[in-house]
């Protein structure tokens, strides 16, 4: 490959990143101005100001918002995982009647629009008093992201070599055991790519946090930035560093674990 | 880990001392129904909170009900009134448009930059690869608010254009004309980086013995990615089709937080409407009839691609 070649190559790659990267050097430019100044295209501000961020946190309870997202990431994540990879387990490695279709049943709903089924939801946990609370929440996204956690680690452990397993066997290891200490020690990087892409999920999940809760200091922060984006719709500055807080922990995680999370996304992606 | 540990002996296990080794893994001839303990969890969940919502959809879709009180029966006619709605018609076809600006632009896109780009190998790919990922992992809602900032009236789009000598100093999103295209286009924001890394990820997978074959028949770059990359890539192209057209059909935060349909239903889609519908206007018959055909219409487009996919392999 010529230079010359080698460098088209680079300003093609470079032009692209710029497309990506505009909108959020707007919205961080945004973000810094001052109250009152008019915040305009591509000028950044000169001095940075923080007053907006402040007035964002406060007017829409930011605090509460990050915390609720957190609490509802911190619990999905475990358990999601742990159902995934029970389930996973004899769909991958037993035989029992009725196995193709809890498969099916559990692959189609990687597919269920979560707008169909927010509608009965939202009226059967209500009557179930599941509504307005982080329980009511967490219980559905836990579900929806069982049906991508038992196909990624039924593909994760039917990858395992079958020899671990029966070697298992031999030595009188019982179910329990050939999960605990043969296929899950095995499978440890699939585990931790099903929770780094929940962790992304739940954190980022909208309709049904919108939906499902209703008292603002209950909401989660994309939730609670979409109610505020509905009250504070003026308000330019306010509401491009209230993004930011909401998008700012995720993409700090992204940044940290991006090899497992692209990887992760396009592998779960082709399989899926 | 408590329901796997709790000491319950697979069947399997319960094979008397002495007796000859039992066969391993899915070839034992006995059922193991210590399975359906370790799926009941599952099972429970994903039947009770997705799949049996499905069908609560479906019968929801069948009475007139606004969400309180008394539900009357109407059969069909949820269905029959929302195939004359022309606000319907109207998000069938909007979202006719994001499937060309969710999915066929970000393909084309990321299929031409991978055939330029994916021949050789380039220093400097995994820092590429961070950023034109970046909109995949960025929350929704917050994207929208950016995009709002871009199209606004004093926004970095304009700004762009007057770089250029246009002054346009439109409001792209209140603009009858452009809010459709101008939405959509973010959804090309958020796909093609995707697109792109997938594609290159398939084109590393290619045979490079194919390409050094195609070249010393005299063919050129073009023919190389026609004769080459392109069929190497038909896995890829699938999944990046089915991904990228159930996201253009589900639809729902950016346009919730961009346009809310507006301005008129210059931006409706079917995921707005059926949240519209069941949760402001109060007709949860017909926002489930919406939902349902929604769902129907995106299984088809999964089972049907995926079925495509795996007749050709």
């Amino acid at each position: 490959m010529g230079r010359s070649e080698r460098w088209v190559m680079y300003a093609i790659l470079i032009i692209l990143t710029f497309v990506v990267l505009i909108p959020y050097a707007s919205i961080i430019s945004v973000a810094f101005t001052p109250e009152g100044a008019q915040p305009s295209g591509l000028r950044f501000p000169t001095e940075l100001d923080f007053s907006n961020f402040a007035r964002a946190w406060e007017a829409g309870g930011f605090a509460y918002l990050l915390r609720n997202s957190a609490v509802v990431a911190l619990v999905v994540v475990p358990v999601t995982i742990m159902v995934s990879v029970l389930a996973a387990y004899p769909l991958a490695r037993m035989r029992f009647p009725g196995k193709q279709v809890l498969f099916y049943g559990v692959l189609a709903g990687i597919v269920v629009p979560y707008e169909a089924i927010v509608i009965p939801l939202y009226f059967d946990l209500s009557s179930l008093g599941l509504t307005n609370s982080l329980l009511g929440l967490m219980l559905p996204q836990v579900a929806l992201f069982t049906c991508f956690g038992v196909f990624w680690m039924r593909a994760a452990f039917t990858a395992t070599p079958p020899s671990l397993h029966e070697a298992a066997v031999l030595d009188g290891a019982n179910s329990a055991q050939v999960l605990t200490r043969v296929l899950m020690p095995v499978s440890k990087q699939a585990i931790t790519t099903l929770g780094v892409l929940v962790l992304i999920w739940s954190w980022n999940e909208f309709l049904l946090a919108l939906v499902l809760i209703q008292d603002q200091q209950l909401r989660t922060a994309p939730s609670g930035l979409g109610v505020f984006v509905g009250q504070f719709a003026t308000d330019q500055a306010g509401l491009a560093a209230a993004a930011l807080l909401v998008t700012a922990p995720v993409l700090i995680f992204y940044l940290i674990a991006q090899r497992r999370v692209i990887a992760g996304m396009l592998e779960g992606a082709t399989k899926g | 880990m408590t329901a796997a540990t709790d000491g319950r002996r697979d069947v399997r296990d319960s094979v008397p001392p002495g007796a000859p080794a039992p066969l391993p893994r899915n070839r034992s001839p006995r059922p193991q129904f210590i399975a359906y303990l370790y799926m009941a969890p599952a099972v429970l969940l994903v039947g009770g909170l997705v799949l049996f919502p499905v069908f609560r959809v479906i019968g929801f879709s069948l009475y007139e009900w606004s969400g309180a009180g008394a539900a009357t029966w109407v059969g069909l006619e949820n269905y029959a009134s929302m195939l004359r709605d022309p606000v319907l018609h109207r998000s069938i076809l909007n979202a006719l448009a994001f499937v060309v600006t969710y999915s066929f632009l970000p393909i084309v896109i990321g299929l031409v930059v991978a055939g330029i780009i994916g021949r050789y190998q380039l220093h400097a790919i995994p820092f590429f690869r961070t950023v034109l990922f970046l909109p995949q992992v960025t929350t929704v809602v917050a994207v929208g608010v950016a995009w709002r900032w871009m199209y606004s009236e004093n926004g970095t789009i304009n700004s762009l254009l007057s770089l250029i000598g246009i002054d346009a100093g439109t409001a792209w999103l209140g603009d009858f004309t452009w809010a459709l295209p101008a939405v959509g286009l973010i959804g090309t924001w958020v796909m093609f980086g995707f697109c792109m890394i997938l594609f290159l990820a398939g084109m590393a997978k290619i045979d490079r013995a194919l390409y050094d074959a195609a070249r010393v028949d005299g063919a050129g770059a073009v023919r190389e990615f026609m004769t080459v990359s392109l069929p190497g890539l038909r896995p890829e192209l699938t999944v990046a089709v089915v991904v990228t057209i159930i996201g253009a059909l589900q639809t729902f935060a950016l346009v919730y937080v961009t346009t809310a349909g507006g301005p008129g239903h210059a931006t409706v889609v079917p995921g707005f409407l059926v949240y519209r519908m069941a949760f402001r206007a109060g007709d949860v018959g017909g926002a489930s009839a919406v939902a349902v055909a929604l769902t129907a219409v995106v299984f088809l487009v999964a089972i049907g691609l995926a079925r495509l996919l795996r007749e050709k392999d």
